[in-house]
C-alpha cells in the first residue's frame, strides 16, 4: 500500500496489474493502469512475466547444465545427488506413460517441470515485497509469479500444441492426421460431426493445459493479495498455513502440465487412441 | 491481464529452453546414470562371483583338510606297524644273541672244567705218585711204573 488514499479494491486491482509495456504513438513506455495496458493492443508485452521467466527459465538451465558438466560417475555430490533425483523421477515419469522413442519428450518434460515450478514458487514471495521494490525503482506494477499470467501458461501451451499436431503429422502422415480428425469416431458418414468432435478434441489439450495452471496459479495469488489486506500481526495466521498447503499445490501443478504433456504426445505417437 | 505479443515471447522462449535442455543438459546427466548403473551392477556381479568363488574354496579347504587327516591316520598306522615290527626284529636278534652268548659261555665253562679237569688230573696222579713213594717208602721207577700211573690218571 503506497499511498494512504488506497482502497482494498485498488489494491487488488494494483497487484494483478502487469507491468505491460510497449509502443505507443511512436514511444516505448509502459502502462500506468488496466486501460492504458489495453490500449496498446497486441504489441506489447509484460515486461515482468518475460523477465521473470527469462531469469528462472536461466537459472534453471545454468544450475542444471553446470551439474551435466562436472557430472561424475563415482559417488554424487550434493548438487548432483539433487539433479539426479530430479532426472531420475522425470525420466520414469515419461517412461510409465510414454511409449513410443522420441529423445525430445524426457528433456521437455523436465524443462516443464522445472520451469513450472520455478515459475509457481514465486508465489511463495511475500505478495507486497517485488511490487514495493519495483515501486522504488520507478516500475507502477510488478506481477512476480509469470504462470499467474494467462500469456505465460498459453504461450507454453502453445509450444506444447505445437509438438503435438508436428508430432502427429510426422508419425500417421497429413492423411494419417486428417484421418484421425474426420474418420472416427462415426466413420466416414459422420464425417462432419467426427470433425467436430475431434477438432474440439485437440483444441481442449492446450485450453486445458495453459487454464488449469493459470487458474490455480491466480486463485493462488489471489488468496495471498487478500490476507495481505489483513493487519500485518494477524496476516501470519493464514498466509503460513496456505504458503505450506501452496507448496503441495504448486509442485502438483508443475507435474500435471508435465504429466499431460507427456501423455498429449503419447497420444500424437499413436496410431489410434 | 490481457493477451498480448508476451505469449509469443514465452513460447519462443520455451522453445529455447528445451532445445537447451535437450542438447546440453539431459544426454550427459543421463549418460552418467546409465554408466553408474553399469557399473553398480556389474560391482553386484563381481560380489556374487567372489561369494560363489569362497564358497568353492572353502569347500575345497575341507576336502584337502580331510584328505590330509587320512593321510595322517595312514601314516601313523604305517609308523606302528613298523614300530611293532622293529620291536619284534630286535626281540629276536637279542634272542639269538642271547643264545649265543648263552652257548659261548657254556663252551668257555666246559672248557674251563675241562682244563681244570687236566689239572687236577696230573696234580692227582703227582700226589698219588709221591703218596705211593711215601707209603712204599722207597722210590718207584717212575718209569717202570708209567703205564700204571696213566692209567690211573685216564681212571681219574
Amino acid at each position: 500500500m503506497t499511498t494512504e488514499a488506497l482502497t482494498s479494491t485498488d489494491y487488488i486491482r494494483h497487484h494483478l496489474q502487469n507491468l505491460t509495456c510497449g509502443l505507443q504513438d511512436g514511444h516505448f513506455h509502459c502502462a500506468h493502469d488496466v486501460a492504458e495496458a489495453k490500449a496498446m493492443g497486441f504489441w506489447a508485452v509484460n515486461v515482468d512475466t518475460l523477465g521473470v521467466s527469462l531469469v528462472l527459465g536461466l537459472l534453471f538451465l545454468f544450475f542444471f547444465r553446470s551439474v551435466a558438466k562436472s557430472v561424475a560417475q563415482g559417488v554424487p555430490g550434493g548438487a548432483q545427488n539433487f539433479v539426479e533425483w530430479i532426472v531420475e523421477f522425470i525420466d520414469n515419469s515419461v517412461r510409465g506413460s510414454f511409449t513410443g522413442r522420441n529423445p525430445l519428450v524426457a528433456p521437455l518434460a523436465l524443462t516443464i517441470f522445472v520451469w513450472i515450478f520455478l515459475m509457481n514458487l514465486m508465489d511463495l514471495v511475500p505478495v507486497d515485497y517485488i511490487p514495493f521494490l519495483a515501486e522504488k525503482m520507478g516500475a507502477g506494477h510488478f506481477k512476480l509469479v509469470p504462470s499467474t499470467d494467462p500469456n505465460a501458461t498459453i504461450g507454453m501451451a502453445i509450444g506444447v500444441f505445437f509438438l503435438v499436431i508436428f508430432y502427429s503429422i510426422k508419425m500417421k502422415g497429413l492423411g494419417g492426421f486428417i484421418g484421425e480428425l474426420t474418420l472416427q469416431p462415426f466413420g466416414k458418414f459422420g464425417l462432419p460431426f467426427n470433425l467436430f468432435l475431434e477438432v474440439v478434441n485437440l483444441i481442449a489439450k492446450p485450453v486445458s493445459l495453459a487454464l488449469r495452471l493459470f487458474g490455480n496459479m491466480y486463485a493462488g495469488e489471489m488468496i495471498f493479495i487478500l490476507i495481505a489486506l489483513l493487519p500485518f500481526y494477524a496476516q501470519w495466521t493464514l498466509s503460513l498455513p496456505w504458503a505450506i498447503f501452496h507448496i503441495l499445490i504448486i509442485t502438483l501443478q508443475a507435474f500435471i502440465f508435465m504429466t499431460l504433456t507427456i501423455v498429449y504426445l503419447d497420444m500424437a505417437h499413436q496410431e489410434h487412441h | 491481464m490481457n493477451i498480448n505479443a508476451t505469449l509469443l515471447g514465452q513460447t519462443i522462449m520455451f522453445a529455447m529452453f528445451v532445445w537447451f535442455c535437450m542438447k546440453f543438459v539431459w544426454p550427459p546427466i543421463m549418460a552418467a546414470l546409465d554408466a553408474r548403473k553399469k557399473q553398480i551392477a556389474d560391482g553386484l556381479a563381481a560380489g556374487e562371483r567372489g561369494k560363489h568363488d569362497l564358497e568353492l574354496a572353502a569347500k575345497r579347504s575341507a576336502e584337502l583338510l580331510r584328505e590330509a587327516k587320512e593321510k595322517a591316520a595312514d601314516i601313523i598306522a604305517q609308523g606302528d606297524k613298523r614300530a611293532s615290527e622293529i620291536v619284534e626284529e630286535a626281540k629276536a636278534q637279542a634272542k639269538a644273541e642271547h643264545d649265543r652268548i648263552v652257548a659261548a659261555g657254556k663252551a668257555e665253562v666246559d672248557q674251563e672244567v675241562f682244563r681244570a679237569k687236566e689239572q687236577i688230573r696230573t696234580q692227582v696222579s703227582a700226589i698219588a705218585l709221591a703218596g705211593a713213594g711215601k707209603i712204599l717208602g722207597r722210590e718207584i721207577d717212575a718209569k717202570a711204573h708209567n703205564d700204571l700211573l696213566e692209567k690211573l690218571v685216564a681212571e681219574i
